[in-house]
């Protein structure tokens, strides 16, 4: 990012002129704008198309009135959330609450700051990148747990509380997932570990040897975990906790809240692709640079959204766990099994320190076969149900 | 620790076999009636014969017998009905079901001799104000039906007696016929 703005403010540029502090808070105020603007937009549609999701996996429709096949749902829904009152309880600490909203905001927004959308493309490439996000999301718990607490309402601070407990403890996981991925590199830049992936599936980190394999489902368990999402949204389990935390927020703070659940989905596929997925790389199909950029973007974007995809799917699929359940998933077996397969990441390294091509060919083949297991076991449900067909993804 | 590593393979075959069961989801079809704009008919015309929906009365074969005013249990039907001295005719000045106050029982249409007072498939009721929901059935008095000895020739009241005892039949007294 400096490097453009150094670009911009060079004699010819357009900021020519301008005092170099100046400058950069410019330029800065345009990436935050774009970015904003860029997770609205994500984090809206995909309230839709999880609404969708959701609702075929249900045999129903879901929502499709608001424009064509119900895409501007998320537009209704917003419009109808800020012109709500925005209602503070008389009990309530006036300023923490007030306040809430915008700390979980900042802690969800601050991780975009270090994605890789494309090669260059990225607001700052810190040289402790996945630190800073690991981090920086780990914000968004402040703010919870502080909605919670001065709601002074007994379910808002049991959600709370569920929280803070729930993203502390899956931290430890995931960062430990992140360490396995960052001995192979050697660095905690995003973009030096995408850069250390290759195009083609085989030269992804997900299969170059079992032990990044089974980074990849911890990391991935102990996001949604840390992202509250069903099997793991206690915080705001509706059946026994009403909203959780989210209780006493209504109309825009509550809008806020939703806002951070659903771009929360993405950043956490947008970290999981750029760690195991080989990110934004592309085979060098064109020599236009921009073309290039455009399609390393949409490479970027589709593989993050089909793990969000599979965020939403998983989440039609089981059903909450309880909180016992949820803190001996994380203590007694996300915890262990990381640590152990960490290490033995660092004996494989020590074997290995260029990869194996046998051990990699071996990773691909048995993602393969577990697909076409699993693609085996879909046909076999499907006969089984012998159901009236209804193959586009519309109704 | 044998249960240990049977608790990770547990959990791991069933969320696979859940996730592949949930996935043959994605190709059924979605069982939604978008009611009430998005139908190939009316969600009235598909509702059986026997559905209890509003009431309603057809006047021409109504006996003025006033069985359905008493066997109302919370008294939403008032029927006003007087012997003509001249005529010596039932006449029938006020007919009046007050459907805010109706529970859809159906007890008024068991004792109907003929079928008169029965529900409709129609349930769309919703109206802005309670004295709207008041039906009045009888906009100026009129004389009351008498069944003739034989077959009904009339032909306008002929099938709606018909529909009327058919009515009966079907739902009043079920297994009677």
């Amino acid at each position: 990012m400096q490097q453009f703005a150094d670009g911009l403010m060079e004699p010819g540029g357009p900021l020519a002129g301008i005092s170099t502090p100046l400058g950069y808070v410019l330029v800065v105020a345009l990436f935050a704008f774009l970015i904003l603007n860029f997770i609205m937009l994500v984090a809206g549609v995909t309230s839709w198309v999880e609404r969708r999701v959701w609702a075929r996996i249900q045999s129903r429709i879901g929502p499709n009135r608001v424009g064509p096949q119900g895409v501007l749902q998320w537009l209704a829904d917003g419009i109808k959330n800020i012109m709500k009152e925005d209602i503070v309880p008389e009990q309530a600490d006036r300023f923490l609450f007030k306040a809430a909203p915008y700390l979980t905001m900042m802690g969800f927004f601050g991780a975009f700051a270090c994605i890789p959308f494309a090669d260059g493309v990225i607001a700052a490439d810190l040289n402790v990148g996945v630190l800073y996000i690991t981090a920086v999301t780990a914000l968004v718990v402040v703010g919870i747990l502080m909605a919670g607490w001065s709601s002074n309402n007994k379910w808002a601070l049991l959600g709370g509380i569920r929280s803070a407990a729930q993203i502390i403890s899956y931290e430890i996981p995931a960062g430990l997932a992140v360490i396995t991925v960052v001995l192979f590199t050697g660095t905690l830049s995003m973009q030096g570990i995408v850069e250390a992936q290759g195009a083609a599936p085989w030269k992804w980190f997900l299969f170059a040897n079992p032990f990044l394999f089974v980074a990849f489902f911890v990391f991935f368990t102990a996001a949604l975990a840390e992202g509250n999402r069903t099997p793991f949204d206690l915080p705001e389990a509706e059946s026994e906790l009403v909203a959780g935390a989210f209780t006493e927020y209504s109309g825009l703070r509550s809008l806020l809240f939703f806002l951070v659940e659903w771009g929360n989905l993405y950043v956490i596929g947008a970290v999981a692709t750029a760690l195991f997925l080989g990110g934004w790389r592309v085979p060098a199909v064109t020599d236009n640079p921009v073309l290039l950029g455009v399609l390393q973007f949409l490479v970027f974007f589709g593989k993050s959204y089909f793990l969000v995809f599979i965020a939403m799917w998983v989440r039609g699929t089981l059903p909450r766990v309880r909180v016992d359940q949820l803190m001996s998933l994380c203590w007694k077996y996300l915890v262990p099994i990381s640590f152990v397969n960490m290490l033995g990441a660092m004996v494989f390294f020590v074997l290995f320190p260029e990869g194996s091509p046998v051990v990699r060919f071996g990773m691909v083949a048995f993602g393969a076969a577990l697909l076409v297991y699993f693609l085996s076991r879909v046909v076999f449900h499907i006969r089984r149900a012998r159901p009236e067909f209804h193959l586009s993804p519309f109704a | 620790m044998a249960s240990y590593f049977q608790n990770i393979r547990e959990t791991l075959g069933t969320i696979f076999e859940g996730l592949a069961i949930t996935a043959s989801h994605f190709v059924r079809k979605p069982f939604t009636l978008q009611y009430p704009d998005r139908i190939d008919i009316p969600i009235q015309d598909t509702l059986p014969f026997r559905y209890r929906g509003l009431l309603d009365v057809d006047l021409e074969i109504c006996t003025g017998c006033l069985a359905c005013e008493r066997a109302c249990p919370i008294d939403c039907i008032v029927i006003d009905a007087r012997k003509d001295t001249q005529t010596r005719e039932m006449i029938l000045e006020r007919f009046d079901i007050d459907l805010a106050k109706c529970m859809f029982c159906g007890l008024c249409s068991e004792p109907c001799p003929t079928g008169s007072i029965h529900h409709t498939p129609e349930f769309e009721g919703a109206d802005y104000s309670l004295e709207s929901l008041v039906r009045r059935f009888v906009k100026a008095p009129v004389a009351a039906y008498k069944p003739t000895k034989g077959p009904e020739t009339d032909p306008t009241i002929g099938p709606v007696l018909k529909r009327g005892l058919r009515y009966l039949d079907e739902f009043a007294s079920p297994g009677a016929s």
